[in-house]
């Protein structure tokens, strides 16, 4: 039997898909500021912004009432925590996007410190993991979820060369510190956003077969 | 609640309602709201089904009951001398908390109501069995059993049964009276979804002991206790910040 709530549970799930689609064009733009020097991409991101932050209080909102007023259990239940938890990853990665963009500004007031190679690869792989978890997590995706998870340690990685690289110069012209200060943040920023994306691959894999596998609970003995 | 809401097929102001010497209700407000699903929900005893019965004036049958204060229906008073009482309870039907068919045919219930207001032609009445049968999800299941007993039917099937009793009479209103108390989830989740298809076309009224029912279907619920309305408002706002200290405890199962 179709119920009346499955219809509900629905119009949630095309509201995240609209907050993640907001967000993954707010990284966009942030980088496009960024790498290519587009100032115009700016008050895009701050427009986005404040959808997105419209979006998180009416997605808690439904989360809250569906809850109250259905009872929601197995399944239904973790979808709807899931869904809760989902939301305030896209709404801190969105900020992501945002502290991407402030640095941007600042930096597009200087001359550029060197070409950019891992950066916007990283962001990349970084947008697209954004773009499978959410998918993954409306279409109960285990199997893409679990790649979103390995993908988090090669962005992991690239963070920490771009660290790396950042340093010597800093190290070698101390007239680049504010500059690679600046990069090595938005590389953090980016990391961030691929942490967001892991925590909403973390819930899809709770949401769909019950188990939580953060900080590996699931090796842990039951009931500890 | 003091002024009569637009869109209020029913609207009550102060009724106090008596049983001898007890009073059962209080300076009672209720607006119905056209097309939605209201439900009165509160402990045993604090006047829901009392209040839902004055809706169409079913406590009449009571003796010493007596009733002050004014319930209009689409702006009449249907306590003013002069009310036709039965086409009341044509216009506003009830569904009661045991599935109450006539120990007759399927077919020969739902045409019931049609049969004694007078109506002989068969087309029409087969039209009618169909439209009534359809509108609460039995056509499918029982259009090849009509000439069955109705009593032979699950419990479920014999309260859908009812309520297409009252749709064969085209109410405007229909009043529900712990209408699943006697079903199991299964059979109670279907007659919740049929009363969210129902209210596209009625509105609907409905008591019931089962507070997360109300929270369910009800876009608005009314919490009653020792015969006062507590708190009325959207079904949302008072199963999740209600604002009366009552009805906060009530809704989160702290009460008594």
């Amino acid at each position: 039997m179709e119920r009346h709530f499955d219809e509900q549970l629905q119009t949630l799930k095309l509201h995240l898909m609209k907050m993640s689609a907001l967000a993954e064009t707010m990284i966009g733009d942030a980088l496009k500021a960024l790498v290519q020097r587009d100032e115009s991409a700016i008050p895009l991101v701050y427009e986005r912004e404040e959808q997105v932050n419209r979006l998180q209080i009416e997605i808690d909102e439904m989360c809250l009432t569906m809850i109250a007023l259905h009872q929601p259990a197995a399944g239904d239940l973790r979808f709807i925590m899931g869904a809760a938890k989902t939301n305030s990853d896209l709404e801190r990665l969105a900020d992501q996007a945002v502290n991407i963009c402030n640095k941007a500004e600042n930096l597009l007031k200087e001359p550029p410190l060197k070409p950019f190679v891992i950066l916007p690869e990283m962001a990349r792989i970084a947008r697209e993991m954004l773009h499978d978890s959410l998918h993954a997590f409306v279409n109960r995706d285990v199997a893409k979820s679990r790649d979103v998870l390995v993908r988090d340690d090669e962005v992991d990685r690239m963070k920490a060369e771009i660290t790396v690289e950042l340093s010597a110069y800093m190290a070698s012209d101390s007239a680049t510190i504010s500059r690679a200060l600046a990069l090595v943040l938005i590389a953090r920023n980016i990391e961030r956003i691929g942490d967001h994306a892991t925590n909403i691959a973390e819930n899809t894999i709770f949401v769909v077969e019950g188990r939580d596998i953060r900080h590996h609970a699931d090796h842990r003995p039951a009931g500890k | 609640m003091t002024t009569q809401t637009l869109d209020a097929i029913i609207s009550i102001r102060n009724l106090d309602l008596h049983y001898g010497q007890f009073q059962a209700l209080k300076s009672v407000p209720l607006d119905v709201r056209t097309r939605k699903i209201t439900a009165l929900i509160g402990p045993s005893g604090c006047g829901k089904s009392t209040l839902l019965r004055c809706l169409n004036r079913m406590n009449d049958l009571i003796p010493g009951c007596r009733v002050a204060g004014k319930v209009l229906f689409e702006g009449r008073d249907i306590y003013a001398s002069g009310e036709d009482v039965c086409l009341l309870r044509k216009r506003v039907g009830m569904v009661f908390q045991r599935p109450n068919p006539f120990p007759l045919s399927i077919r020969e219930n739902v045409v019931f109501g049609l049969r004694v207001a007078g109506v002989r032609e068969r087309a029409r009445l087969d039209t009618i069995v169909e439209r009534s049968l359809t509108a609460a999800w039995l056509w499918d299941q029982l259009k090849d059993r009509l000439d069955e007993p109705a009593l032979g039917l699950p419990l479920d099937q014999q309260q859908r049964l009812c309520v297409a009793r009252l749709l064969a009479v085209e109410p405007e209103v229909i009043l529900m009276d712990e209408p699943c108390s006697a079903l199991d989830p299964i059979a109670t989740a279907r007659i919740e979804e049929l009363m969210i298809e129902l209210k596209k076309r009625y509105t609907i009224a409905i008591v019931t002991h089962n507070m997360q029912q109300a929270a369910r279907i009800s876009d608005f619920s009314g919490y009653m206790l020792l015969g006062e309305m507590v708190e009325f408002g959207p079904t949302a706002g008072v199963f999740t910040s209600p604002k009366d200290k009552r009805t906060q405890d009530y809704v989160s199962g702290r009460y008594g």
